[in-house]
């Protein structure tokens, strides 16, 4: 808390020796992380993969491989975030009896404050605009999105924050403050060191590329959908990636907006959310609750989106309600704006305004519940096959019930005020974020990857993950409802009272069991990519689903469709086999695409850079990086040659080796 | 609690706690089994709450597993209905139903969260008891500080630290505000909790109904120190509790301002501590960040706005308005390189002020939070 | 369901077989206006952010000890008059005139340029006086508001500037077009958005 003595120097800004932590553990991982990294580097340059990865991933402006992209960037901030969580739970399980357990108030203090960070902005949100990204422009039969070039630079942008995150393990220190950073902790006098500011800037710098990426979406699926699709006839996963973008726009300028104003007070001085000179720090709380609760519905509404694709297509069965859905979404999309003071009900709002909130918070749960009906009754008079994504969704059905029933005792203001902050809070928003997002995230793994990559996922690992990760899941968060009744408050790293350790030690253990769901999870994607040709799908439409993804082949090919498909009904793909559609097989034609490019990988690595000088007061290279980042951005206007034509014989070529399988299929099935 | 008809709270009391009855007797569920009546009342909502959505919750759990039982694919014999997609009476179900539960607890959540706003003086001593007319409650004082906690009694004149005595069955008025970061004073077993804020006051009504020890903490991360903030809370017999004041009263600690500003300074796991003769006006000059002699209070200094500020000659007086901003003052006065210019030509706005007239002693300061949640601390009215 | 139709038909009905290139750009315009929504978030913060500090003056100068109400006048007139000549260029691109556009998106240039340094230094004459914007919640929100502001006209002459070097060398192409037409979206954006600072910080300050 004390500040240091404030060094600095021209060169290195307040960079210096101390900022290499000396923690054993944070050396150990340090160690680790390098060994690693090293070890990467070196095999990509031994296998000579550079090129490969730089022309074919990182330049790469299809929408499929960036989807991909993001996948792999939340699975890697994952294992860190879910680092962060073991972490916690083990020194919860053993600082009792005056042990201080092995983590330190800033180590600790730090952990919980980057698990929130990671697991928000860079888990779940990649992983949500990975699905978005991948799924969209296949679902409403377009080529590509709306702005190709700025789909890549978003991608960028998220990973430079994430790396940003990264950098503050090793070099200097990452926030101490919860992970919305409330001032005054969060300002100058209480957080004087980089921690705060590397959470400003890694955020600032992914919200860049997630508020743009909101803005492509929702063009791409205004603009771009396939000829007859009407709204009322988009697949459900795009109607709910539409509100989420809606949302993501309406929302991420605000958070934002309140950044620059914290880093203001921070940087320049300004009163914004200062004790003193008239600063209000209750108006931070207010504006980024304003973002924060749009956020939660960012993350869970595609994946509402990709349970109701799983559970029409494992039910054989078209989605009961499907209008009812789309307005349940849309409501959902307009309430979340009007919800955002329950989570400080305890900030001394009057009675009439807290009731308000409260209210309007119980009432989101009506056209939630009502989608809950809906794949209920979507199962109902099916013939349900409980494949990997199905089980997931039944997991998620049974889990995410109760958080939702917590959380709407939570929207009741006098029983928020006995279980606000406390581990009740915490139990409720893992219910749902895990219930929800999490379990949402791998069942559309299961079910779309077969799309991505032509093979399917084996299931025997994927069953062992499933279950390690639903019963670890109740292991561990139990015992923090429970405890949430006997007022055990949030983000305390030591307790005085020996009955609670049994609890956290089971919690310890769930976490133990989730953590082996994980490690189940990566063998059955290893098992799966090694055994891939026995695995392998080739008619591109292995579930019998019912939306026009899966009319392509598997992986589709770079042009996704060679013809344009023309919907006229919902479910077009189903509508398609139902007419029993012939594939065009012949008068192809040359497919305009957009071109790769550098530029995105390029802008995003200066805003790193940029950010990092910013965090540690190298203003000479904040402002030279800024510069260039100008210069770059400018000059990448000056190039007019984005598009190609990939030519007709190539896209027949493609075409011929589809028809070849699909007969081959055809042969073996008679 | 009106909103509560007893035939529901029975039902509820049936369906939820003898189940939990088993659970309860093993540990301490000290939110579902409080010992004041706030946190009773608030206990009874997370039931009744509980209950209502189980109404819901329940049907929707049992329907989940029996549909995947009946309709899984191996089943031939359930009816398969491909195209079975719609039925408006269903759909008025599934959304009325929902309707109903929200439109009941939503009713509930009107009238509780009235009847039990922490701003509301307390109409009873328990739900046997309505408080006789002219109870004067007791008065506390809260003080977050890094990281511990300042009681002052100043009917008692005394103060404590991580030391809270409160007489049972007697009303007890909480007047919180912290000296540097937010935190959110929370005793389990005698009510809800409230946020605790620097340059604000907040306020909480309770009354606790039972003798015995209580864990008391900081509910809202604030530092390096938050694990460690918690005091014990007892509740004495009003007997008890005056001699305990009268022991206090005859130590030889006081605390003025500058006992105060020592007591301040970040410390962790602080023991506790007595002090006998207490300022009076110290609690207001916490709320108002002004303990430090030279600085201006806030509710001097939001009056002076509310007129229009000083205009020009106020334009460089800051080193009586710094508090924290700069860092603790205690601890660096001013960080190197963030001297304002302007601090040698710091102008003294009592001094302007004393030209105008003296100024008016503005009412203490309400958390604008109160009228509206969007806003600063709202200007005081002056008088 | 389609018994009596030739697969050959019934293919033609469910792709598109005919397909042409599609314009390029088509989701241009709606994507900018979506990005100048979320840009006016921003501001609309910065708004509530006055909105609720504008009277915390922390016992300093309030807004009619500070404010040169005739001079903000003439800097809304530079930033109204540099509207209508990006206008005038809009009408001369529609028209095919490259020197005109080109004229008129130098005088549109040139208003903006003045906007600015009326702007500059009207702050450098508060903060000269001691009016910084650490001096108050007030001086914060309004050197935060009306600045984000001023960097939005600086970053819209940059790529003015920008945007005249390309029409020069590739004459009124219909990337340029689609290009000048983003700007002018912003441009007058920034006018829309002017005319609510002027409104809400200057006038209503005057008046408060």
């Amino acid at each position: 808390m004390t500040p240091a003595e404030p060094h600095w120097s021209f060169l290195l800004g307040r960079l210096g020796p101390d900022a290499i932590p000396t923690e054993p553990i944070v050396l150990a991982t340090f160690a680790v992380v390098a060994l690693g990294g090293v070890a990467l580097l070196a095999a990509l340059t031994y296998f000579r993969l550079w090129g490969y990865l730089w022309k074919e991933w990182f330049t790469s402006v299809d929408h499929k491989k960036i989807g991909i992209m993001y996948m792999v960037l939340g699975l890697v901030m994952f294992l860190r975030g879910f680092a962060d969580a073991l972490m916690m739970r083990i020194q919860q399980a053993i600082a009792f009896n005056g042990s201080e357990g092995y983590l330190n108030a800033h180590h600790y203090d730090q952990i919980f404050t980057a698990h929130g960070v990671i697991m928000i902005f860079f888990v779940a949100m990649p992983f949500v605009t990975g699905l978005m990204n991948y799924v969209v422009p296949l679902q409403i039969g377009a080529r590509d999105v709306s702005f190709p070039f700025l789909n890549n630079f978003s991608f960028w942008m998220t990973t430079s924050g994430a790396a940003l995150v990264m950098a503050s393990l090793f070099v200097g220190e990452f926030a101490q403050t919860g992970w919305l950073a409330y001032p005054p902790l969060s300002g100058l006098a209480y957080s004087p060191n980089v921690g705060v500011d590397y959470y400003i800037w890694s955020l600032q710098i992914a919200g860049v590329g997630t508020t743009l990426s909101g803005i492509n979406l929702i063009a791409t699926i205004v603009k771009m959908r396939a000829p007859g699709m009407t709204m009322m006839r988009m697949p459900v996963f795009t109607w709910t990636s539409l509100c989420t973008n809606v949302l993501i726009v309406a929302s991420f300028p605000v958070l934002t907006a309140v950044l620059v104003l914290l880093s203001l007070d921070r940087y320049v001085g300004t009163n914004f959310f200062t004790n003193d000179f008239g600063g209000s720090p209750m108006m931070y709380v207010n504006l980024i609750w304003i973002w924060g609760h749009p956020e939660v519905y960012i993350l869970i509404l595609p994946i509402f989106g990709v349970f109701s694709e799983i559970t029409s297509t494992f039910s054989g069965k078209r989605l009961f309600g499907y209008s009812s859905m789309v307005y349940a979404t849309v409501v959902i999309t307009i309430l979340s704006y009007l919800v955002w003071l329950h989570h400080f009900f305890t900030m001394g709002s009057g009675a009439s305004v807290n009731s308000f909130f409260g209210i309007t918070t119980m009432v989101i749960s009506i056209p939630t519940g009502a989608k809950m009906f809906n794949w209920l009754f979507t199962m109902y008079r099916a013939r349900i096959r409980f494949d990997l994504p199905m089980m997931w969704t039944m997991a998620f059905m049974l889990t995410f019930v109760i958080g939702g029933m917590t959380g709407v005792m939570l929207a009741v203001p006098p029983a928020d005020f006995v279980l606000h902050n406390s581990l009740f809070l915490i139990a409720h928003f893992h219910n749902v974020i895990i219930g929800g997002v999490v379990f949402g995230v791998f069942a559309a793994i299961n079910y779309w990857w077969p799309k991505a990559f032509g093979f399917r996922l084996e299931p025997f690992w994927g069953k062992v993950s499933f279950w390690c990760w639903v019963v670890g899941f109740w292991m561990a968060f139990t015992p923090l409802y429970v405890m949430g009744l006997m007022g055990v408050t949030r983000r305390m790293r030591v307790f005085d009272d020996p009955s609670l350790q049994i609890w956290f030690q089971i919690a310890a253990a769930g976490a133990f069991l989730i953590a082996l769901g994980i490690v189940a999870m990566l063998i059955q994607y290893t098992v799966s990519i090694l055994r891939r040709d026995e695995l392998r799908d080739e008619t591109g439409d292995p579930w019998n689903a019912r939306t026009l993804e899966w009319s392509t082949s598997s992986p589709p090919p770079a042009y996704n469709f060679a013809f344009t498909p023309i919907v006229h009904d919902l479910d077009a793909w189903e509508d398609m086999k139902r007419a029993g559609v012939a594939r065009p097989v012949e008068g192809f034609r040359p497919i305009h695409m957009p071109k790769n490019t550098g530029a995105g990988v390029i802008l995003a690595g200066i805003s790193a850079v940029c950010g990092f000088a910013l965090i540690w007061h190298i203003w000479w290279l904040a402002v030279a990086s800024f510069g260039a980042l100008l210069i770059t951005a400018i000059a990448h206007t000056f190039n007019y040659r984005r598009d190609f034509h990939i030519p007709a014989e190539t896209v027949a070529e493609t075409e011929a080796t589809r028809t070849r399988q699909l007969a081959a299929l055809e042969g073996a099935a008679a | 609690m009106p909103a509560i008809p007893p035939s529901l709270w029975r039902l509820a009391r049936g369906a939820v706690v003898l189940p939990l009855a088993a659970l309860l007797s093993g540990c301490d569920w000290v939110v579902l089994n409080p010992s004041g009546d706030i946190a009773q009342q608030q206990a009874h909502l997370v039931i009744v709450a509980t209950a209502l959505m189980l109404l819901i919750i329940v049907p929707v759990m049992v329907l989940t597993v029996a549909f995947a039982w009946r309709y899984r694919s191996s089943n031939t014999a359930a009816t398969y209905a491909p195209e079975w997609h719609h039925s408006t009476k269903l759909e008025l179900v599934i959304w009325s139903a929902p309707l109903m539960i929200i439109i009941a607890l939503g009713s509930i959540t009107w009238v509780t969260t009235h009847t039990l706003d922490p701003y509301r003086p307390l109409s009873r001593i328990d739900a046997a008891r309505p408080l006789p007319a002219g109870t004067k409650p007791l008065e506390v004082q809260v003080v977050a500080l890094d990281w511990k906690w300042l009681f002052i009694y100043p009917e008692q004149k005394i103060a404590t630290v991580n030391d809270l005595v409160l007489p049972v069955d007697r009303p007890v008025q909480f007047r919180l505000t912290a000296s540097s970061v937010m935190n959110s004073f929370y005793v389990p077993a005698l009510a809800g909790q409230i946020y605790a804020m620097p340059g604000m006051e907040t306020k909480l009504h309770a009354v606790l109904n039972r003798t015995g020890a209580f864990q008391g903490f900081s509910a809202q991360y604030s530092g390096a120190g938050f694990s460690k903030m918690r005091f014990v809370t007892r509740g004495v017999s009003a007997d008890d509790f005056d001699a305990w004041a009268a022991g206090i009263r005859k130590g030889a600690d006081a605390l003025d301002r500058t006992a105060y500003l020592k007591l301040e300074q970040p410390s962790e796991k602080e023991p506790v501590r007595h002090f006998a003769n207490v300022d009076p006006a110290l609690f207001d000059a916490a709320v108002n960040l002004c303990v430090r002699p030279g600085k201006m209070c806030v509710n001097q200094m939001m009056a002076i706005d509310a007129e229009g500020g000083t205009g020009r000659a106020g334009q460089f007086n800051l080193a009586a308005l710094t508090y924290d901003k700069f860092g603790r003052e205690q601890v660096v006065p001013v960080l190197p390189g963030r001297q304002p210019s302007g601090a040698q030509l710091f102008v003294n706005a009592n001094a302007y002020c004393a030209g105008k007239g003296p100024l008016k002693e503005a009412p203490p300061q309400q958390p604008a939070s109160r009228t509206l949640s969007l806003a600063a601390p709202a200007s005081s009215p002056v008088s | 369901m389609s018994h009596s139709v030739s697969p050959a038909t019934l293919t033609g009905r469910y792709y598109d077989l005919h397909e042409h290139d599609h314009p390029e750009g088509g989701s241009t315009m709606l994507g900018f206006w979506i990005y100048l929504m979320s840009d006016c978030l921003i501001f609309a913060m910065l708004f509530a952010a006055f909105g609720v500090l504008g009277g915390n003056l922390a016992a300093g100068p309030g807004p009619k000890d500070l404010f040169d109400l005739p001079l903000v006048a003439l800097n809304t007139s530079m930033l109204l008059f540099s509207s209508i000549t990006y206008g005038f260029a809009m009408l001369a691109m529609q028209r095919g005139q490259k020197g005109q556009t080109q004229l008129w998106l130098l005088i549109t240039g040139l208003f903006g340029a003045a906007f600015l340094g009326i702007e500059l230094y009207e702050f450098s004459h508060l903060i000269h006086e001691g009016a910084t914007p650490q001096r108050s919640a007030f001086l914060s929100s309004f050197f935060t508001l009306v600045g984000t502001h001023g960097l939005h006209v600086t970053f819209g002459l940059v790529w003015l500037t920008v945007l005249m070097v390309q029409v020069g060398q590739r004459g009124l192409i219909a990337a340029n077009k689609r290009r000048l037409m983003c700007l002018s979206l912003f441009w007058h954006f920034l006018d829309v958005v002017w005319i609510g600072v002027f409104t809400f910080v200057y006038l209503m300050g005057m008046l408060r």
